[in-house]
């Protein structure tokens, strides 16, 4: 591997906690620095503003991606617009780099007619096929294979584009990670796999997740490299990433990124993390916050300044605080709209069933909503 | 008697039938040190030990396939599957290898093996947390179904289910684990596999169901009661092996049948059931059947209560039926 040097722990790093740099470092654009701090502040308040949001009932669930602004920002920011992603459910920073509005953002979180699934999904399952943002679903590691698929499309095609698709810890467990690894490694896939080892999957460590002690070992075993990174060194996770993406590029096949990182917060806002995890833990992963390490860089390098951190902090909140504010007003997906895209074309049998509801509501009125809410 | 949820129910039969019979063991994801997302096994890590409640890596066909193994090998497990939406992974192992076992082997080996897994919609969980996919199962000889609608069935049709010999998917209405209450006796009891339980007796109109529906036919049974139609509640409680003769009986008392479910309307149990009555019943019919059902559509997050029958629907079906 050219630029990276394994630390003493086996993890590509180039910035201490400090935020110094421990490690000689391929010169990076100023312009891209910037934008990825910014993207990695914008994410945790976005997390935040939604987190407050399903407190305040207002929404009713969410998945925060504290902890993990690094891992999502540096591995949107090698890609092309023209590559492929399949992110998972924590991967917000992913699409706000790549452009996703968030305003469309906030309408998922409130389910209503301007979400870009129309209301559809649970909040949190976005789906910004323009940005080649793959439609997300909540079952563990399905896109890793569909990935793989879009990454053999290019590689038949002839088009010089790769796919990423990201994963957790507890996703490397499942069939689709292990299919998907398989295949890539058969066909040689321009693909690459970001796990995002953020060392818990619910309430199981990942140290009993598997024997491996290494996620990033496995791949060694499907015939391709694979590179454990210091997930909160946005540096070292970018450029991994970039040579994870140009070896894609090239033709010279699939890598797997391991990203070691800790998820911060709960697992959703339906998750108590104190059943299982001593809060000791998060503590001293704090220390080793992404963001901060990363401004402290910055700061260093004369790139940055804290009263450009406290303007941007502002203009960011209170531009999220207006769009949830704005989506919140937008109205619920009407009943027609509950039979579209199940095909192309309504089938006869659904556009019977759906004459037939509508009559019924005219009978009853109204349809009460008397869902209980309950841990997902 | 303690009064307790559908949940705490689970978590006592499971807790009950562990104390007497070392040979049971319970696996998934999240059951161990977190009790479990919905806690219907908490605290029997402590209790048991992490011999007897062994917390999984995050693949479904490992769980089944585990648990397989394990039951063939004289141990009786329980296996959760988190939410009966990320059972499909495991779908090659139940189809192909749980459920054809005993016959495959010329009745020399079995899988005695319960399999868990919350079921349903009403919770706002959108696709993925919602489905009743209970029908795949049904059309899959070698599995018993077994279906709860409170908490005292909940505790001794589990039991039955952890002592019975043949492997039993045991589907948990998420809806109902904590928003129904009732009286469970201590200790371990059975409520038997294959009995049907008039919740509710009537003479105008059968309504069949299961699971999350009870309550809502219950509901639906009141409304229509103040309109003039006295309908008569059918639980179904288990639909493999079904009890028939308590569907046709109750079907050649009334005349006239309403079929509820939240799976889609297609290929849903309700089919199987209607399919039933016109073989064995059609000459006792005073007018058409009617399902009300989930729609063919995947299941949705805002509209869910669109999507779910409620007993409103059921109500209109009911008038139908009656007016017929
Ligand atoms: C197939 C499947 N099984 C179980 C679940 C329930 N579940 C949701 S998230 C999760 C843990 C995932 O952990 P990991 O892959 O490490 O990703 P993380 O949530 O930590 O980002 C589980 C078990 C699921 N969504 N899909």
């Amino acid at each position: 591997m050219k630029n990276k040097t394994p630390q003493q722990d086996g993890l590509v790093r180039f910035l201490d906690e400090e935020g110094n740099v421990r490690h000689p470092l391929p010169e990076l654009d100023a312009g891209l620095l910037l934008r990825m701090y910014r993207n990695m502040v914008h994410t945790r308040l976005f997390d935040e503003r939604a987190m407050m949001l399903q407190r305040q009932g207002r929404i009713g669930f969410f998945v925060p991606s504290y902890g993990e602004e690094a891992t999502q920002t540096a591995t949107a920011a090698v890609l092309d617009p023209n590559d492929w992603a399949f992110p998972s459910y924590r991967n917000p920073g992913v699409f706000l780099y790549r452009g996703a509005g968030i305003f469309e953002m906030f309408c998922n979180l409130f389910s209503n007619e301007k979400d870009l699934c129309l209301g559809r999904q649970m909040p949190a399952h976005y789906s910004f096929s323009d940005l080649r943002l793959f439609s997300i679903s909540s079952p563990i590691a399905t896109q890793v294979i569909q990935a793989v698929g879009a990454a053999m499309a290019f590689k038949l095609r002839k088009q010089k584009q790769c796919a990423i698709t990201y994963f957790g810890d507890g996703g490397t467990s499942e069939n689709d990670f292990h299919t998907g690894m398989t295949f890539a490694g058969a066909y040689c896939a321009p693909v690459v796999f970001v796990c995002t080892n953020n060392q818990y999957a619910i309430s199981m460590p990942v140290s009993r997740q598997c024997g491996a002690r290494r996620l990033a070992d496995k791949a060694l075993g499907y015939g391709f490299p694979g590179v454990a990174v210091d997930g909160n060194d946005v540096l070292a996770v970018y450029v991994a990433a970039k040579e994870a993406v140009e070896r894609a590029r090239e033709g010279k096949g699939p890598t797997m990124l391991e990203c070691v990182t800790m998820r911060m917060g709960p697992h959703s806002s339906s998750d108590d993390p104190t059943r299982y995890r001593d809060q000791k833990i998060t503590d001293e992963w704090k220390k080793k916050d992404p963001i901060e390490r990363f401004r402290k860089y910055l700061t260093n390098q004369k790139l940055w300044s804290d009263k450009k951190d406290k303007e941007l902090e502002e203009q960011l909140k209170n531009e999220l605080v207006e769009l949830a504010g704005k989506a919140e007003k937008v109205s619920q997906p009407t009943i027609e709209s509950l039979f579209d895209d199940v095909y192309e074309k309504l089938t006869p049998q659904l556009e019977k069933q759906r004459g037939q509801l509508l009559l019924e509501r005219d009978l009853i009125g109204k349809f009460e909503n008397s869902s209980e809410s309950f841990p997902l | 008697m303690t009064t307790m949820t559908l949940v705490q129910a689970v978590r006592d039969a499971l807790h009950s039938q562990m104390k007497l019979d070392p040979s049971v063991i319970v696996i998934g994801e999240d059951v161990g040190v977190n009790g479990g997302v919905f806690r219907a096994t908490a605290d029997l890590i402590k209790d048991f030990g992490d011999d007897r409640v062994l917390d999984t890596p995050l693949a479904e066909s490992g769980i089944i396939g585990m648990a397989m193994g394990m039951a063939a090998n004289g141990l009786r497990p329980v296996a959760e599957i988190q939410f009966l939406d990320f059972i499909y992974p495991a779908f090659d192992q139940i189809v192909n290898e749980v459920a054809k076992l005993r016959y495959r082997s010329g009745g020399k080996l079995s899988c005695p093996m319960v399999v868990r897994a919350p079921y349903g919609g009403g919770i706002r969980g959108g696709h993925y947390h919602s489905q009743s996919s209970e029908a795949y199962f049904t059309h899959t000889p070698g599995l018993k179904v077994v279906v709860p609608s409170n908490p005292y069935d909940a505790k001794g049709l589990l039991i039955s289910a952890i002592r019975d010999n043949d492997p039993v998917f045991f589907l948990e209405p998420k809806r109902l684990y904590r928003s129904v209450k009732g009286e469970v006796p201590e200790g371990p009891y059975e409520v038997e596999i294959g009995k049907a339980q008039v919740t509710r007796p009537g003479k105008d109109v059968t309504i069949l169901c299961w699971g999350a529906m009870v309550p809502t036919c219950q509901k639906a049974a009141d409304l229509c009661a103040s309109r003039g139609a006295d309908c008569e509640v059918l639980d179904l409680r288990t639909l493999v092996p079904l009890d028939e003769t308590a569907v046709l009986d109750s079907v050649k008392k009334t005349g006239r049948v309403v079929i509820v479910h939240e799976a889609p309307k297609t290929c849903g149990f309700g089919a199987e059931l209607a399919a039933l009555i016109a073989e064995e019943a059609i000459l006792y019919l005073e007018a058409p059947i009617i399902r009300v059902a989930g729609f063919d559509t995947p299941f949705p997050y805002a509209l869910e209560h669109v999507y779910m029958p409620s007993a409103e629907r059921i109500a209109l079906a009911v008038g139908k039926v009656k007016n017929f």
